[in-house]
């Protein structure tokens, strides 16, 4: 492109900021960020033969109920986090997992039959319909808790993802291989923080030991394995076989944070029912009336 | 459906739509092209009008939506018809995919461009507990010594840094 092409070029460009937010269009609105679009617009979302589109689009709830409840207690610390860079750190991590979600959730909907889209599966579903682990909706009590949190979930869900890759819905495989990337971020922050807390003040270590105390007995369930996930061999992750490598990686990071694993118990189900069940605490309920209530007040509201 | 996959440096055709398309800034970093950060994959004329694909940067990019009314808006001004966006996920995004001319414009805005992604042996995928070990040179002075200040910046995609040379904060685009 010579010289003049470019100034051309530049000039059009600042124009069309200003044609973006007067030129509306039927189906533009003007504040960024606030539009919602099918999150697999255009990707193939037929389910591969052989595979049963109902039990598909229940793992995919299993998925992505995990990520939109995490992100949804993460955005809870927006305005509360001890520094600004954690904020940042924090709503990005958070956004990161709704992305997943909503791809998840969209994938669901296809998948059953019910084209159901994102927003409906989000906001009008009840408690019981709700398929994430439990460990997602707690809340957290302090600063540490929250990172205790986050290391053992961005831990098993990295692993879960990892393996995810190869399975042979290339739908799930494409959001797992990009979820990775994102997963791994987000583990080492938590790591990284984990290890500053529990090798600093006996003040942060008495904090972050009693927050993996109060965390610690809800992952058991991480790795229980789901009758849902038996039935969809070669494409749902088995997350009993990942138990050895989470492991490992939790280890390492309590050892070089002179933290100890804790020895409690495992937070029990109700008559063989977990959080992939549809048991859920008694924290889950909030959850819900404050994620839905908008959407359930003005229902088909759009801005 | 599927199409061949047609990297930014080798357009489908003649090109028109493709430079078109390529032009539209990105609305987070609109100092570069959506051709230039690799967000633009693949664009085809169809009967009556143009397929476009593009690749979200992170699953939770809130731009797509900007993104696609961008894309349409541009190439229907410029009489290309009916316009239909897909996305495409596989293959992921990779920073890699940011073109030279995109990278001289981030470090002109005063953005560090990204370091190569690494590529992973087979195994677990390896933690990170330091600071990460990678060489980011400051884009306002130039000096190599830097360090990061938070691993999340102003949006998914950034990292904070600081100079330790001319002590200004400046934000990092990783690699992933």
């Amino acid at each position: 492109m010579s010289h003049d092409e470019a100034g051309k070029a530049d000039s059009v460009e600042d124009d069309f900021a200003a044609h973006a937010l007067t030129q509306d269009t039927e189906d533009h609105r003007w504040a960024f960020g606030t539009g919602f679009t099918d999150a697999l617009e255009g990707v193939d979302t037929s389910v591969p033969v052989g595979v049963d589109g109902a039990m598909l689009a229940t793992y995919c709830l299993m998925l992505g109920d995990d990520a939109l409840i995490m992100s949804h207690r993460l955005q809870q610390w927006m305005t509360r986090a001890p520094e600004l860079e954690e904020e940042t750190a924090i709503g990005n991590i958070a956004l990161d997992l709704l992305g997943q979600a909503r791809m998840l959730l969209a994938r669901s909907g296809k998948a059953d039959g019910t084209n159901r889209n994102e927003d409906q599966l989000a906001f009008w579903r009840a408690e019981g319909e709700f398929r994430n682990v439990r460990l997602v909706e707690r809340v957290d009590a302090d600063f540490a808790e929250m990172l205790a949190r986050l290391l053992v979930f961005s831990t098993w869900r990295l692993a879960q993802f990892d393996a995810l890759r190869s399975s042979k819905d290339q739908v799930l495989a494409a959001i797992a291989a990009k979820g990775v990337k994102e997963l791994t971020y987000h583990r080492d922050y938590a790591a990284r923080w984990v290890v500053r807390l529990g090798d600093g003040t006996a003040e942060s270590h008495r904090r972050m030991q009693a927050a993996l105390a109060a965390v610690w007995p809800l992952t058991e369930e991480l790795f229980r394995p789901h009758q849902v996930e038996a039935d969809l061999p070669g494409v749902a992750v088995d997350v009993s076989a990942l138990r050895a490598e989470v492991d490992v990686i939790l280890d390492s990071v309590l050892a070089t944070a002179t933290l100890s694993r804790p020895a409690v118990g495992a937070l029990a189900g109700v008559r063989g029912r977990f959080g992939r069940d549809g048991l859920h605490t008694e924290a889950f309920g909030y959850i819900l009336a404050e994620m839905q209530s908008v959407a359930r007040a003005y229902p088909g509201a759009t801005w | 459906m599927v199409t061949a996959r047609v990297l930014p440096e080798v357009p489908a055709w003649d090109g028109t739509a493709w430079d078109i398309a390529g032009r539209v800034p990105d609305p987070e970093l609109p100092m570069v092209t959506l051709a230039e950060l690799g967000i633009l994959r693949d664009v085809r004329q169809v009967p009556g009008g143009v397929t476009v694909t593009i690749t979200p940067t992170y699953s939770g990019c809130p731009a797509m939506r900007e993104i696609s009314h961008d894309l349409r808006y541009r190439l229907q001004q410029a009489g290309f018809g009916e316009v239909t966006i897909r996305t495409e996920l596989s293959p992921a995004w990779t920073s890699d995919w940011i073109t030279p001319e995109g990278r001289a414009k981030l470090i002109r805005a005063g953005i560090a461009p990204p370091n190569s992604a690494r590529t992973r042996k087979a195994g677990p995928i390896p933690l990170t507990l330091g600071r990460f070990e990678r060489t980011v040179a400051c884009p306002l002075c130039g000096s190599q010594s830097t360090q990061e200040t938070s691993p999340f910046s102003a949006t998914a995609c950034k990292a904070l840094y600081r100079c330790n040379h001319c002590r200004e904060p400046f934000e990092y685009i990783k690699e992933i």
